[in-house]
Protein backbone atom coordinates (compact mmCIF):
# COMPACT_ATOMS: atom_id res chain seq x y z
CA UNK A 1 0.00 0.00 0.00
CA UNK A 2 0.92 3.50 -0.62
CA UNK A 3 -0.69 6.17 0.99
CA UNK A 4 1.13 9.30 0.60
CA UNK A 5 -0.91 9.79 -3.18
CA UNK A 6 -3.47 11.19 -1.25
CA UNK A 7 -1.63 14.65 0.22
CA UNK A 8 -1.66 15.31 -3.64
CA UNK A 9 -5.35 13.73 -4.48
CA UNK A 10 -7.15 14.27 -1.14
CA UNK A 11 -8.49 17.32 -1.91
CA UNK A 12 -10.46 16.17 -5.74
CA UNK A 13 -11.41 13.05 -3.70
CA UNK A 14 -13.10 15.49 -0.97
CA UNK A 15 -14.70 17.42 -3.75
CA UNK A 16 -15.78 14.38 -5.59
CA UNK A 17 -17.17 12.67 -1.98
CA UNK A 18 -19.16 16.51 -2.07
CA UNK A 19 -20.20 16.33 -5.25
CA UNK A 20 -21.32 12.58 -4.69
CA UNK A 21 -23.46 13.73 -1.58
CA UNK A 22 -24.91 16.48 -2.92
CA UNK A 23 -26.39 14.63 -5.79
CA UNK A 24 -27.18 12.05 -4.05
CA UNK A 25 -29.27 14.05 -1.49
CA UNK A 26 -31.09 16.88 -4.52
CA UNK A 27 -32.06 13.42 -6.55
CA UNK A 28 -33.46 11.67 -3.71
CA UNK A 29 -35.43 14.70 -2.64
CA UNK A 30 -36.35 15.47 -6.56
CA UNK A 31 -37.26 11.50 -6.90
CA UNK A 32 -38.95 11.56 -3.79
CA UNK A 33 -41.20 14.34 -4.65
CA UNK A 34 -41.95 13.03 -8.06
CA UNK A 35 -42.97 9.39 -6.57
CA UNK A 36 -45.60 10.88 -4.52
CA UNK A 37 -46.54 13.20 -7.46
CA UNK A 38 -47.14 9.79 -9.56
CA UNK A 39 -48.61 7.72 -6.18
CA UNK A 40 -51.49 10.59 -5.44
CA UNK A 41 -52.11 11.02 -9.49
CA UNK A 42 -52.25 6.84 -9.53
CA UNK A 43 -54.99 7.13 -6.97
CA UNK A 44 -57.14 9.92 -7.47
CA UNK A 45 -56.59 10.74 -11.31
CA UNK A 46 -58.90 9.10 -13.85
CA UNK A 47 -58.44 5.73 -15.65
CA UNK A 48 -56.97 6.88 -18.64
CA UNK A 49 -54.33 9.22 -16.99
CA UNK A 50 -53.21 6.18 -14.95
CA UNK A 51 -52.41 4.24 -17.53
CA UNK A 52 -50.05 7.06 -19.42
CA UNK A 53 -48.27 6.82 -15.30
CA UNK A 54 -48.15 3.02 -15.61
CA UNK A 55 -46.35 2.99 -18.34
CA UNK A 56 -44.18 5.67 -17.49
CA UNK A 57 -43.23 3.35 -14.78
CA UNK A 58 -42.76 0.14 -16.46
CA UNK A 59 -40.42 1.85 -18.81
CA UNK A 60 -38.58 3.25 -16.31
CA UNK A 61 -37.96 0.56 -13.99
CA UNK A 62 -37.34 -1.78 -17.31
CA UNK A 63 -34.52 -0.19 -18.54
CA UNK A 64 -31.14 -0.24 -16.74
CA UNK A 65 -30.22 3.91 -15.66
CA UNK A 66 -26.90 3.33 -17.60
CA UNK A 67 -29.17 3.49 -20.30
CA UNK A 68 -31.64 6.53 -19.40
CA UNK A 69 -28.48 8.43 -18.86
CA UNK A 70 -26.97 8.23 -22.13
CA UNK A 71 -30.30 8.62 -23.67
CA UNK A 72 -30.76 11.72 -22.02
CA UNK A 73 -27.18 13.26 -21.99
CA UNK A 74 -26.04 12.25 -25.51
CA UNK A 75 -29.76 11.87 -27.22
CA UNK A 76 -30.95 14.82 -24.95
CA UNK A 77 -29.51 17.65 -27.49
CA UNK A 78 -31.09 15.57 -31.02
CA UNK A 79 -34.59 16.90 -29.68
CA UNK A 80 -33.20 20.10 -28.06
CA UNK A 81 -32.62 19.42 -24.61
CA UNK A 82 -28.96 20.65 -23.61
CA UNK A 83 -27.88 20.06 -20.32
CA UNK A 84 -24.95 20.16 -18.38
CA UNK A 85 -23.55 17.38 -16.79
CA UNK A 86 -24.75 17.85 -13.17
CA UNK A 87 -27.86 18.89 -14.16
CA UNK A 88 -28.27 16.17 -16.73
CA UNK A 89 -27.12 14.22 -13.43
CA UNK A 90 -29.96 15.19 -11.37
CA UNK A 91 -32.84 15.17 -13.66
CA UNK A 92 -31.69 11.49 -14.23
CA UNK A 93 -31.73 10.40 -11.09
CA UNK A 94 -35.00 11.77 -10.25
CA UNK A 95 -36.81 10.02 -13.35
CA UNK A 96 -35.06 6.89 -12.52
CA UNK A 97 -35.58 7.04 -8.78
CA UNK A 98 -39.48 8.16 -8.80
CA UNK A 99 -41.05 4.97 -9.94
CA UNK A 100 -39.81 3.48 -7.53
CA UNK A 101 -40.71 5.89 -4.68
CA UNK A 102 -44.03 6.19 -6.11
CA UNK A 103 -44.67 2.39 -5.30
CA UNK A 104 -43.41 3.12 -2.21
CA UNK A 105 -45.76 5.53 -1.70
CA UNK A 106 -48.79 3.76 -3.24
CA UNK A 107 -48.59 0.97 -0.95
CA UNK A 108 -47.76 3.20 2.28
CA UNK A 109 -51.53 4.54 1.11
CA UNK A 110 -52.98 1.16 1.20
CA UNK A 111 -51.78 0.43 4.49
CA UNK A 112 -53.95 3.66 5.97
CA UNK A 113 -57.09 1.57 7.48
CA UNK A 114 -60.27 2.68 4.93
CA UNK A 115 -62.05 2.88 8.29
CA UNK A 116 -59.90 6.22 9.14
CA UNK A 117 -60.55 7.26 5.66
CA UNK A 118 -64.27 6.64 5.70
CA UNK A 119 -64.06 8.55 9.59
CA UNK A 120 -63.06 11.61 7.90
CA UNK A 121 -65.86 11.38 4.84
CA UNK A 122 -68.53 10.63 7.52
CA UNK A 123 -68.00 14.18 9.14
CA UNK A 124 -67.51 15.98 5.58
CA UNK A 125 -64.30 16.35 5.04
CA UNK A 126 -63.22 17.23 2.25
CA UNK A 127 -61.42 15.20 0.00
CA UNK A 128 -57.84 17.36 0.05
CA UNK A 129 -58.15 17.54 3.49
CA UNK A 130 -58.37 14.27 4.02
CA UNK A 131 -55.20 13.60 1.77
CA UNK A 132 -53.34 16.40 3.79
CA UNK A 133 -54.30 15.44 7.37
CA UNK A 134 -55.37 11.51 7.24
CA UNK A 135 -53.48 10.03 4.32
CA UNK A 136 -50.55 12.04 3.85
CA UNK A 137 -49.22 11.64 7.44
CA UNK A 138 -50.52 7.34 7.92
CA UNK A 139 -48.77 6.92 4.89
CA UNK A 140 -45.28 8.76 5.03
CA UNK A 141 -45.01 6.74 8.23
CA UNK A 142 -45.32 3.28 6.90
CA UNK A 143 -43.39 4.31 4.27
CA UNK A 144 -40.58 5.38 6.16
CA UNK A 145 -38.58 2.26 6.25
CA UNK A 146 -39.32 1.49 2.50
CA UNK A 147 -37.95 5.43 1.86
CA UNK A 148 -34.67 5.19 3.66
CA UNK A 149 -34.14 1.99 2.24
CA UNK A 150 -34.75 3.22 -1.18
CA UNK A 151 -32.63 6.25 -0.60
CA UNK A 152 -29.44 3.77 0.72
CA UNK A 153 -29.75 2.14 -2.86
CA UNK A 154 -29.50 5.81 -4.46
CA UNK A 155 -26.64 6.27 -3.05
CA UNK A 156 -24.29 3.80 -4.85
CA UNK A 157 -26.49 5.19 -8.49
CA UNK A 158 -25.19 7.95 -8.37
CA UNK A 159 -21.66 6.50 -9.53
CA UNK A 160 -22.66 6.19 -12.37
CA UNK A 161 -23.34 9.99 -13.02
CA UNK A 162 -19.26 9.44 -13.56
CA UNK A 163 -20.13 8.26 -17.06
CA UNK A 164 -21.73 11.50 -18.28
CA UNK A 165 -18.36 13.45 -16.41
CA UNK A 166 -19.97 14.35 -13.57
CA UNK A 167 -17.14 14.95 -11.13
CA UNK A 168 -18.23 12.66 -8.19
CA UNK A 169 -16.13 10.48 -6.20
CA UNK A 170 -16.07 7.57 -8.12
CA UNK A 171 -14.72 9.87 -11.19
CA UNK A 172 -11.96 10.95 -8.78
CA UNK A 173 -11.27 7.76 -8.18
CA UNK A 174 -10.92 6.89 -11.61
CA UNK A 175 -8.96 9.52 -12.07
CA UNK A 176 -6.75 9.24 -9.70
CA UNK A 177 -6.15 5.56 -10.43
CA UNK A 178 -5.48 5.90 -13.58
CA UNK A 179 -2.62 8.80 -12.88
CA UNK A 180 -1.29 6.89 -9.90
CA UNK A 181 -1.90 3.00 -10.63
CA UNK A 182 -3.34 3.07 -6.55
CA UNK A 183 -6.13 1.00 -7.56
CA UNK A 184 -6.60 -0.70 -4.69
CA UNK A 185 -6.17 2.30 -2.39
CA UNK A 186 -8.17 4.47 -4.38
CA UNK A 187 -11.23 1.75 -4.39
CA UNK A 188 -10.58 1.57 -0.98
CA UNK A 189 -11.29 5.08 -0.03
CA UNK A 190 -14.11 4.62 -2.40
CA UNK A 191 -15.62 1.74 0.01
CA UNK A 192 -15.23 3.88 2.90
CA UNK A 193 -16.85 6.80 1.91
CA UNK A 194 -19.77 5.04 0.91
CA UNK A 195 -19.86 2.90 3.92
CA UNK A 196 -19.65 6.22 6.17
CA UNK A 197 -22.59 7.62 3.98
CA UNK A 198 -24.82 4.59 3.88
CA UNK A 199 -24.49 4.14 7.72
CA UNK A 200 -25.23 8.37 8.66
CA UNK A 201 -28.34 7.33 6.12
CA UNK A 202 -30.18 4.36 8.36
CA UNK A 203 -28.85 6.06 11.22
CA UNK A 204 -30.37 9.21 10.97
CA UNK A 205 -33.34 6.84 9.49
CA UNK A 206 -33.95 5.04 12.31
CA UNK A 207 -33.99 7.36 14.43
CA UNK A 208 -36.66 9.14 12.74
CA UNK A 209 -38.88 5.93 12.86
CA UNK A 210 -38.67 6.24 16.47
CA UNK A 211 -39.54 9.03 16.60
CA UNK A 212 -42.48 8.90 14.40
CA UNK A 213 -44.12 6.01 15.17
CA UNK A 214 -43.65 6.34 19.01
CA UNK A 215 -47.69 7.41 19.43
CA UNK A 216 -49.14 4.72 16.79
CA UNK A 217 -47.49 1.58 18.20
CA UNK A 218 -49.85 -0.53 20.37
CA UNK A 219 -49.60 -0.82 23.73
CA UNK A 220 -48.71 -4.18 24.75
CA UNK B 1 -83.38 18.84 23.54
CA UNK B 2 -81.07 18.41 20.33
CA UNK B 3 -82.37 19.09 16.63
CA UNK B 4 -83.21 16.08 15.52
CA UNK B 5 -83.35 14.93 11.83
CA UNK B 6 -85.72 12.12 10.48
CA UNK B 7 -84.89 9.19 8.34
CA UNK B 8 -87.09 8.17 5.61
CA UNK B 9 -85.80 5.03 2.88
CA UNK B 10 -87.87 4.12 0.22
CA UNK B 11 -87.46 1.09 -2.19
CA UNK B 12 -84.18 1.10 -1.53
CA UNK B 13 -81.50 -1.56 -3.35
CA UNK B 14 -77.83 -2.11 -3.35
CA UNK B 15 -75.95 -4.47 -5.68
CA UNK B 16 -72.24 -5.68 -5.11
CA UNK B 17 -72.15 -6.77 -8.65
CA UNK B 18 -74.63 -9.64 -8.96
CA UNK B 19 -75.76 -10.42 -5.22
CA UNK B 20 -78.06 -7.92 -4.39
CA UNK B 21 -77.06 -6.52 -0.70
CA UNK B 22 -80.19 -4.56 0.00
CA UNK B 23 -83.62 -5.61 -0.99
CA UNK B 24 -86.35 -2.82 -1.53
CA UNK B 25 -85.65 -1.22 1.83
CA UNK B 26 -88.43 0.63 3.60
CA UNK B 27 -87.95 2.27 6.79
CA UNK B 28 -88.90 5.38 8.71
CA UNK B 29 -87.94 7.05 11.87
CA UNK B 30 -88.90 9.85 13.31
CA UNK B 31 -87.35 12.65 14.75
CA UNK B 32 -85.91 12.01 18.09
CA UNK B 33 -86.35 8.54 18.02
CA UNK B 34 -83.63 5.27 18.57
CA UNK B 35 -84.24 2.56 15.75
CA UNK B 36 -81.69 -0.84 16.74
CA UNK B 37 -81.35 -2.65 13.73
CA UNK B 38 -80.57 -6.51 13.60
CA UNK B 39 -80.04 -9.75 12.77
CA UNK B 40 -77.61 -12.50 11.31
CA UNK B 41 -74.15 -11.60 9.96
CA UNK B 42 -74.12 -11.11 6.72
CA UNK B 43 -77.64 -9.93 6.25
CA UNK B 44 -76.62 -6.21 5.26
CA UNK B 45 -77.41 -4.24 8.59
CA UNK B 46 -73.78 -2.84 7.90
CA UNK B 47 -74.61 -1.48 4.01
CA UNK B 48 -78.03 0.10 4.91
CA UNK B 49 -76.27 1.83 7.81
CA UNK B 50 -73.89 3.31 5.27
CA UNK B 51 -76.69 3.98 2.78
CA UNK B 52 -78.10 6.67 5.05
CA UNK B 53 -75.05 8.43 5.17
CA UNK B 54 -74.30 7.67 1.30
CA UNK B 55 -70.42 6.21 2.83
CA UNK B 56 -72.16 3.02 0.30
CA UNK B 57 -74.11 4.34 -2.59
CA UNK B 58 -77.17 2.81 -2.93
CA UNK B 59 -78.68 1.69 -6.68
CA UNK B 60 -81.82 2.84 -6.86
CA UNK B 61 -84.69 3.71 -4.07
CA UNK B 62 -84.34 6.90 -1.61
CA UNK B 63 -83.17 8.18 1.17
CA UNK B 64 -84.51 11.03 2.73
CA UNK B 65 -83.06 13.10 5.76
CA UNK B 66 -85.31 15.99 6.58
CA UNK B 67 -86.93 15.17 3.27
CA UNK B 68 -83.70 16.15 1.24
CA UNK B 69 -82.77 13.23 -0.81
CA UNK B 70 -79.21 12.00 0.08
CA UNK B 71 -76.51 11.33 -2.75
CA UNK B 72 -78.68 12.08 -5.56
CA UNK B 73 -79.85 15.27 -7.09
CA UNK B 74 -82.35 13.15 -9.53
CA UNK B 75 -82.60 9.49 -10.14
CA UNK B 76 -78.92 8.24 -11.64
CA UNK B 77 -77.56 11.51 -10.91
CA UNK B 78 -75.03 11.91 -8.21
CA UNK B 79 -74.81 14.98 -5.93
CA UNK B 80 -71.41 16.64 -6.03
CA UNK B 81 -69.28 16.70 -3.40
CA UNK B 82 -69.67 19.78 -1.83
CA UNK B 83 -73.46 18.87 -1.46
CA UNK B 84 -72.80 15.62 0.06
CA UNK B 85 -70.24 16.93 2.48
CA UNK B 86 -72.87 19.56 3.63
CA UNK B 87 -75.21 17.10 4.77
CA UNK B 88 -72.78 14.41 6.24
CA UNK B 89 -71.77 17.30 8.83
CA UNK B 90 -75.59 16.59 10.19
CA UNK B 91 -74.81 13.18 10.43
CA UNK B 92 -72.50 11.32 12.78
CA UNK B 93 -71.24 7.85 12.89
CA UNK B 94 -69.73 5.58 15.17
CA UNK B 95 -67.69 2.31 13.60
CA UNK B 96 -67.07 -0.73 15.15
CA UNK B 97 -63.26 -0.49 14.94
CA UNK B 98 -63.48 3.19 15.85
CA UNK B 99 -61.58 4.54 13.24
CA UNK B 100 -59.58 7.23 15.49
CA UNK B 101 -56.55 9.35 13.42
CA UNK B 102 -53.57 7.11 15.60
CA UNK B 103 -51.55 10.53 15.02
CA UNK B 104 -54.13 12.73 16.87
CA UNK B 105 -54.38 13.22 20.84
CA UNK B 106 -58.14 12.20 21.78
CA UNK B 107 -58.40 16.22 21.78
CA UNK B 108 -57.09 16.31 18.17
CA UNK B 109 -59.38 13.76 16.89
CA UNK B 110 -62.36 15.76 18.01
CA UNK B 111 -61.08 19.08 17.10
CA UNK B 112 -60.25 18.07 13.48
CA UNK B 113 -64.00 17.73 12.38
CA UNK B 114 -64.43 21.57 14.31
CA UNK B 115 -61.02 22.94 12.27
CA UNK B 116 -61.44 21.79 8.79
CA UNK B 117 -65.00 21.51 8.27
CA UNK B 118 -66.94 23.69 10.58
CA UNK B 119 -64.22 26.03 10.18
CA UNK B 120 -63.61 27.01 13.83
CA UNK B 121 -60.41 28.34 14.62
CA UNK B 122 -57.93 26.35 16.55
CA UNK B 123 -58.25 27.72 20.17
CA UNK B 124 -62.11 27.40 19.74
CA UNK B 125 -62.25 24.00 18.58
CA UNK B 126 -59.91 23.09 20.96
CA UNK B 127 -62.27 24.43 23.77
CA UNK B 128 -65.40 22.74 22.08
CA UNK B 129 -63.21 19.13 21.70
CA UNK B 130 -62.46 19.40 25.39
CA UNK B 131 -65.85 19.80 26.31
CA UNK B 132 -67.29 16.84 24.12
CA UNK B 133 -64.59 14.96 25.98
CA UNK B 134 -65.87 15.92 29.48
CA UNK B 135 -69.15 15.08 28.27
CA UNK B 136 -67.86 11.44 27.31
CA UNK B 137 -66.42 10.95 31.15
CA UNK B 138 -62.74 11.32 29.62
CA UNK B 139 -61.12 14.88 31.00
CA UNK B 140 -58.17 13.15 32.14
CA UNK B 141 -57.65 11.36 29.08
CA UNK B 142 -57.40 13.59 26.74
CA UNK B 143 -54.60 14.02 25.49
CA UNK B 144 -53.85 10.50 25.28
CA UNK B 145 -52.77 9.40 22.21
CA UNK B 146 -55.37 6.35 20.97
CA UNK B 147 -52.99 3.76 21.49
CA UNK B 148 -52.92 4.74 24.96
CA UNK B 149 -56.47 4.33 25.26
CA UNK B 150 -58.53 1.55 26.04
CA UNK B 151 -61.21 0.49 23.66
CA UNK B 152 -63.97 1.49 25.19
CA UNK B 153 -61.98 4.81 25.73
CA UNK B 154 -61.17 5.03 22.26
CA UNK B 155 -64.89 4.64 21.50
CA UNK B 156 -65.65 6.86 23.27
CA UNK B 157 -63.87 9.21 21.33
CA UNK B 158 -65.13 8.51 18.73
CA UNK B 159 -68.69 9.31 20.12
CA UNK B 160 -67.39 13.26 21.05
CA UNK B 161 -65.74 13.66 17.56
CA UNK B 162 -68.96 12.77 15.76
CA UNK B 163 -70.72 15.09 18.70
CA UNK B 164 -68.64 17.71 18.29
CA UNK B 165 -69.70 18.56 15.03
CA UNK B 166 -73.48 19.14 16.36
CA UNK B 167 -74.97 16.11 14.62
CA UNK B 168 -78.91 15.45 14.04
CA UNK B 169 -78.72 11.91 13.34
CA UNK B 170 -76.33 9.28 14.73
CA UNK B 171 -75.33 6.41 13.37
CA UNK B 172 -74.04 3.33 15.07
CA UNK B 173 -72.52 0.01 13.81
CA UNK B 174 -71.96 -2.35 16.23
CA UNK B 175 -70.12 0.13 18.39
CA UNK B 176 -69.65 -2.36 21.53
CA UNK B 177 -68.45 -5.30 19.20
CA UNK B 178 -65.16 -5.07 19.39
CA UNK B 179 -64.58 -4.28 23.06
CA UNK B 180 -64.26 -6.52 26.03
CA UNK B 181 -67.56 -7.31 27.68
CA UNK B 182 -66.66 -5.22 30.86
CA UNK B 183 -66.05 -2.01 28.85
CA UNK B 184 -69.32 -2.65 26.75
CA UNK B 185 -71.62 -0.54 29.71
CA UNK B 186 -69.73 2.78 29.30
CA UNK B 187 -70.52 2.96 25.80
CA UNK B 188 -74.07 2.21 25.96
CA UNK B 189 -74.44 4.44 28.82
CA UNK B 190 -73.05 7.60 26.66
CA UNK B 191 -75.33 6.31 23.68
CA UNK B 192 -77.81 6.06 26.71
CA UNK B 193 -77.59 9.61 27.78
CA UNK B 194 -77.32 10.72 24.05
CA UNK B 195 -81.16 9.02 23.31
CA UNK B 196 -82.91 10.29 26.47
CA UNK B 197 -81.72 14.00 24.97
CA UNK B 198 -83.89 13.26 22.06
CA UNK B 199 -80.70 12.16 19.34
CA UNK B 200 -82.43 10.45 16.49
CA UNK B 201 -80.24 7.60 16.48
CA UNK B 202 -79.97 3.82 14.11
CA UNK B 203 -77.87 1.62 16.18
CA UNK B 204 -76.79 -1.76 14.51
CA UNK B 205 -76.41 -4.05 17.68
CA UNK B 206 -76.02 -7.42 18.76
CA UNK B 207 -77.27 -5.81 22.51
CA UNK B 208 -80.14 -7.07 23.05
CA UNK B 209 -80.98 -5.20 25.94
CA UNK B 210 -80.04 -1.85 24.69
CA UNK B 211 -82.30 -2.93 22.08
CA UNK B 212 -85.04 -3.46 24.02
CA UNK B 213 -84.87 -0.87 26.83
CA UNK B 214 -83.77 1.94 24.58
CA UNK B 215 -85.16 1.50 21.31
CA UNK B 216 -88.08 2.86 19.75
CA UNK B 217 -88.75 0.50 16.95
CA UNK B 218 -86.70 -2.76 16.57
CA UNK B 219 -85.68 -3.52 12.74
CA UNK B 220 -84.71 -7.91 11.75
CA UNK B 221 -83.01 -7.66 8.61
CA UNK B 222 -82.07 -10.99 6.91
CA UNK B 223 -80.78 -11.98 3.64
CA UNK B 224 -80.66 -8.02 2.47
CA UNK B 225 -84.49 -7.78 3.44
CA UNK B 226 -85.92 -5.84 6.34
CA UNK B 227 -88.29 -8.58 7.54
CA UNK B 228 -89.93 -6.78 10.31
CA UNK B 229 -90.14 -3.26 11.93
CA UNK B 230 -91.73 -3.63 15.21
CA UNK B 231 -91.92 -2.35 19.11
CA UNK B 232 -89.08 -3.47 20.51
CA UNK B 233 -91.42 -5.92 22.66
CA UNK B 234 -93.30 -6.99 19.21
CA UNK B 235 -89.79 -8.23 17.24
CA UNK B 236 -87.90 -9.48 20.74
CA UNK B 237 -90.62 -10.87 23.03
CA UNK B 238 -93.32 -11.86 20.80
CA UNK B 239 -92.20 -12.12 17.54
CA UNK B 240 -94.42 -13.48 14.54
CA UNK B 241 -92.33 -14.01 11.83
CA UNK B 242 -90.50 -17.51 12.28
CA UNK B 243 -87.35 -16.19 11.21
CA UNK B 244 -86.97 -13.70 13.95
CA UNK B 245 -87.96 -16.10 16.04
CA UNK B 246 -85.32 -18.88 14.71
CA UNK B 247 -82.72 -16.32 15.10
CA UNK B 248 -83.60 -15.12 18.75
CA UNK B 249 -83.53 -18.86 19.62
CA UNK B 250 -79.90 -18.75 18.26
CA UNK B 251 -78.62 -15.94 19.85
CA UNK B 252 -80.40 -17.26 23.18
CA UNK B 253 -78.69 -20.34 23.15
CA UNK B 254 -75.58 -18.52 22.27
CA UNK B 255 -75.72 -16.27 25.91
CA UNK B 256 -77.06 -18.81 28.06
CA UNK B 257 -74.96 -21.56 30.07
N1 LIG C 1 -67.70 -4.26 -0.61
C1 LIG C 1 -68.43 -5.39 -0.77
N2 LIG C 1 -68.31 -6.12 -1.89
C2 LIG C 1 -69.03 -7.24 -2.05
N3 LIG C 1 -69.89 -7.72 -1.16
C3 LIG C 1 -70.07 -7.04 -0.04
C4 LIG C 1 -69.34 -5.84 0.23
N4 LIG C 1 -69.71 -5.37 1.44
C5 LIG C 1 -70.62 -6.24 1.90
N5 LIG C 1 -70.85 -7.23 1.03
C6 LIG C 1 -71.81 -8.34 1.20
O1 LIG C 1 -73.07 -7.79 1.47
C7 LIG C 1 -73.74 -8.53 2.46
C8 LIG C 1 -74.17 -7.62 3.59
O2 LIG C 1 -73.02 -7.15 4.27
P1 LIG C 1 -73.12 -6.28 5.59
O3 LIG C 1 -71.74 -5.91 5.95
O4 LIG C 1 -74.09 -5.20 5.37
O5 LIG C 1 -73.70 -7.34 6.60
P2 LIG C 1 -73.97 -7.15 8.16
O6 LIG C 1 -75.41 -7.49 8.39
O7 LIG C 1 -73.51 -5.83 8.61
O8 LIG C 1 -73.08 -8.31 8.79
P3 LIG C 1 -72.22 -8.30 10.15
O9 LIG C 1 -73.19 -8.55 11.27
O10 LIG C 1 -71.29 -9.46 9.96
O11 LIG C 1 -71.52 -7.00 10.25
C9 LIG C 1 -72.78 -9.61 2.91
O12 LIG C 1 -73.19 -10.83 2.31
C10 LIG C 1 -71.45 -9.18 2.40
O13 LIG C 1 -70.68 -10.29 2.02
MG1 LIG D 1 -71.91 -5.16 9.86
Amino acid sequence: MEWSVFQQYGPSLLRGFGNTIICWALGTVFAMALGLVIALIQRYAPRWVTWFVQAYIEVIRGTPFLVQLFVLYYGGPLVGLRLDALPAGLLGLTIYGSPYFAEIFRSGFRAVPHGQIEAARAIGMAETDIVRRILLPLGLVSSLPALVNFSIILTKETVILSIITVPELLYQVQRMSAETFRYVEANLVLALFFWGLVETISRVGRRLETRITKHLIERT
Amino acid sequence: MVAASSVEMRKVNKYYDKFQALKDIDLSILPGKVTCLIGPSGSGKSTLLRCINFLEEYDSGEVRIDGQLIGYDAPNKKMSGRKLREMRRSIGMVFQQFNLWPHMTARENVAEGLIRVRRMSKAEAQRRAAEALVKVGLADKMENHPSRLSGGQQQRVAIARALAMEPKLMLFDEPTSALDPELVGEVLSVMRTLASEGMTMVVVTHEMGFAAHVADQVGFMEKGELVGVDSPDRILHRPEDARIQSFLRTYHERNSF
